[in-house]
């Protein structure tokens, strides 16, 4: 898409549905990919693309969590649209966290228990997980062979914050992203966190998980400028207050765990 | 009162009796041992030896409930206010926030015998409390994203708050009824409300709106009109005919009587707050409220309240005033910045708080849906347990600021720059924005 020859169109960052999928903050994702790509000069355009209209053209697109009836809503419009799985095929990256990972998939659960189609991007397949939902602070490392940085190095561990009901298996067709240190992830039972396949991503984490792990946010504008025909600038940005933040929650997970009460919340209790 | 009010002739069976004087005990040992006020604990004890304890404790009172997301103490400290002639003897409260049934049964304890109560209610106990207090007045303010790793989604709490108002009785405890005083502006609000047999709609306003877009009764869109009505555009649900609104500083009500609204407290939000109290208060209009509070008579009284367990209150230190404010979700924080843009000083240093213990909710995502971009220009201190996190919004706001980890380092650090800039003067407020932990922790050490 963005191949094209001529006067180079902005790197373009799109929020899905905020107003369906914007209940976990997620949708600051977005900010930090167009921010990260501001400060290295890069002409970057953050679009918030509302449910009621239809979807932009992007090169990154956000999805972030909500509620189990405006995630179905939002599935349902996004199949109908078309555009993302379109872009998918041209080269876009997407981010889905939490109800969007899920709705990236081939199958989720809404309130009742009814599975609904996902777009069918990840083989990943949702089911409602027992009574609890898994609630907390979590800390993964990426698989040997999750995705790595434009320079042939691992991504550090991901930090994040978990609260979700699903239970998220994952098919052939796709690959764990990261290995659960502390906190449930996927909850399969089989200790992974997130799926990934070519340039989309699919995690439980919030925090928001970009905020708390801009490596992934600059592989992710990597992965953007490369199907563009460019490279991220080799523009060292210092992260002081990101590093900070993710030193106080990764030695946090570790030393000072949730009581078990909050770490396994039943459905709201009186 | 005319009559001794039967709750103070009447004794108590053996068992809540036990109850009481028990917790009373724990109580009064845990303020001897200075850990604090012991409202909580005392209260959680005397509900283990009798679960019952808190329908005992309310039986023949009149009893208000208030609840939402936000506003809810400065909404009870509200209609106490407009319940009480003079002080506020008469009218047993949990003043101290403590909105979970120990805090509530600690609050009868504590002053009994009553003849009204006034409870703020944590939203998910709600049904909890209507069902032990048989309320009279139940006041709904607003719903909206706030504590997700407790309280989990909104709507599944908005279908908990219908099922339990659809259960009220039209005529309900003691002859008396149950009256729903709710926000019409909020179409969360609005749903759960509108299975109650009794429901006064007020249009009190709602700036939150990214948590109602999508339709509570059909899975639809909620459209918003510029009038600030809403309407479904896929099913029948709009906004309830209104018993009263709010048209900027005047209370309309659908009779045709109008009532200045001119309180104590800043902000369009607690104008909001205050309409609700003004409809709600003339509706406890039982043994112990004769006769009745008017619309008149309650906003009148709302004038003298100026400050609310120190929230919008005023302090000094270092001889500069340091203005305490408390906002806890996207939407009170929203509110908050409006009341800086409304009533403060455009220059005013601001010191942010943040703390992600239970009652903030571990989860500090939140931060990213308020909109800390509307700082910019100003001189803006980060501090609190979760400063960290603070610092990195803030930095992608591209929002200038200091971190500084101690709470009292970090106003004193916005005492001093306040002096050195050359467009604020040492009269320039410095506005103090915390939530909930992370306020009570500044005012513990002020």
């Amino acid at each position: 898409m963005s191949m094209a020859t001529g006067a180079r169109s902005p790197l373009t960052v799109v929020v899905i549905y905020p107003d369906l999928l914007g209940t976990y903050g997620d949708g600051g994702n977005g900010l930090v990919l167009a921010r990260r790509a501001k400060w290295r000069g890069l002409d970057v355009s953050l679009v918030q693309a509302p449910s009621d209209r239809p979807v932009p053209r992007g090169d990154i697109y956000c999805i972030g969590g909500g509620e189990d009836g405006p995630q179905v809503r939002a599935a349902s419009t996004l199949i109908t649209d078309g555009t993302l799985t379109r872009s998918v095929e041209d080269g876009a990256v997407i981010l889905g966290v939490c109800a969007g990972f899920q709705l990236l998939g081939r199958e989720f659960p809404d309130a009742a228990d009814r599975p609904h189609d996902g777009l069918g991007l990840l083989d990943v397949t949702t089911r409602k997980g027992t009574d609890l939902r898994a609630v907390g602070e979590l800390v993964a490392t990426l698989e040997p062979d999750a995705p790595r940085s434009s320079d042939g190095s691992g991504l550090p561990p991901l930090t994040g914050f978990e609260n979700h009901g699903g239970v998220t298996t994952i098919g052939p067709g796709a690959l764990p992203l990261a290995r659960v240190i502390t906190g449930v992830g996927n909850g399969g039972g089989d200790g992974t966190e997130g799926a990934w396949r070519g340039r989309v991503i699919g995690t439980y984490l919030h925090g928001p998980v970009l905020a708390r792990n801009v490596a992934l946010a600059d592989l992710l504008l990597g992965w953007a400028l490369g199907a563009r025909g460019e490279r991220l600038p080799l523009i060292w940005l210092e992260d002081e207050e990101e590093n900070a933040l993710r030193t106080e929650r990764l030695a946090g997970a570790g030393t000072v765990k949730l009581p078990a009460r909050l770490r396994h919340l039943p459905r709201p209790r009186r | 009162m005319t009559s001794p009010h039967p709750a103070a002739t009447r004794r108590l069976p053996f068992r809540p009796s036990v109850a009481v004087k028990v917790a009373s005990g724990i109580n009064w040992l845990s303020r001897l041992l200075g850990r604090g006020s012991g409202t909580v604990i005392g209260g959680r004890v005397g509900l283990a030896v009798d679960p019952m304890l808190l329908a005992v404790l309310a039986k023949d009172c009149d009893v208000a409930l208030v609840s939402g997301t936000n506003g809810k103490t400065t909404t009870t400290w509200m209609l106490v206010a407009a319940l009480s002639e003079g002080d506020s003897v008469g009218v047993a409260t949990n003043t101290t926030g403590a909105n979970m049934p120990a805090g509530h049964v600690a609050a009868l304890i504590g002053t009994r015998p009553v003849g009204t109560v006034v409870l703020e209610v944590d939203e998910v106990y709600l049904g909890r409390l209507i069902e032990d207090t048989h309320p009279q007045v139940v006041v709904l303010l607003n719903l909206s994203r706030d504590q997700l790793d407790r309280i989990s989604e909104v709507r599944m709490l908005v279908e908990r708050w219908r099922s339990v108002l659809g259960r009220l009785d039209p005529v309900g405890h003691g002859g008396s009824r149950t009256v729903v005083v709710a926000n019409a502006d909020d179409p969360m609000v609005a749903w759960a409300a509108s299975t109650a047999p009794e429901v006064r709609w007020v249009g009190a306003g709602q700036v939150w709106r990214d948590d109602a877009v999508g339709c509570p009764a059909c899975g639809g869109r909620i459209v918003f009109e510029a009038s600030g009505s809403w309407h479904c555009d896929h099913c029948e649900f709009g906004r309830p005919d209104r018993f009263a609104w709010l048209e900027g500083d005047v209370l309309a009500l659908a009779d045709g009587r109008r009532f200045p609204v001119v309180i104590g407290l800043p902000g369009q939000f607690n104008r909001a707050n205050a309409a609700m109290v003004a409809v709600a208060a003339p509706e406890l209009v039982g043994t112990h409220c004769q006769p009745p509070v008017s619309i008149a008579t309650a906003l009148e009284r709302l004038s003298k309240l100026h400050e609310v367990a120190g929230r919008f209150s005023t302090v000094q230190r270092k001889g500069r005033d340091i203005r305490l404010l408390l906002a806890k979700n996207p939407a009170g924080w929203t509110a908050i910045f409006d009341l800086l843009d409304e009533s403060g000083d455009a220059t005013s240093p601001v010191v942010l708080s943040i703390n992600a213990r239970v009652a903030d909710g571990f989860d500090t995502s939140w931060l990213w849906d308020v909109p800390f971009e509307r700082l910019i220009g100003r001189t803006v201190v980060a501090t609190g347990e979760r400063c960290r996190d603070l610092a990195v919004r803030l930095r992608y706001a591209e929002v200038d600021h200091r971190v500084v980890p101690d709470v009292l380092e970090a106003v004193d650090m916005a005492i001093g720059n306040a002096g050195r800039l050359s467009v604020a003067t040492t009269s320039t407020p410095v506005e103090f924005l915390g939530n909930y932990t992370a306020f009570a922790q500044l005012r513990s050490r002020l």
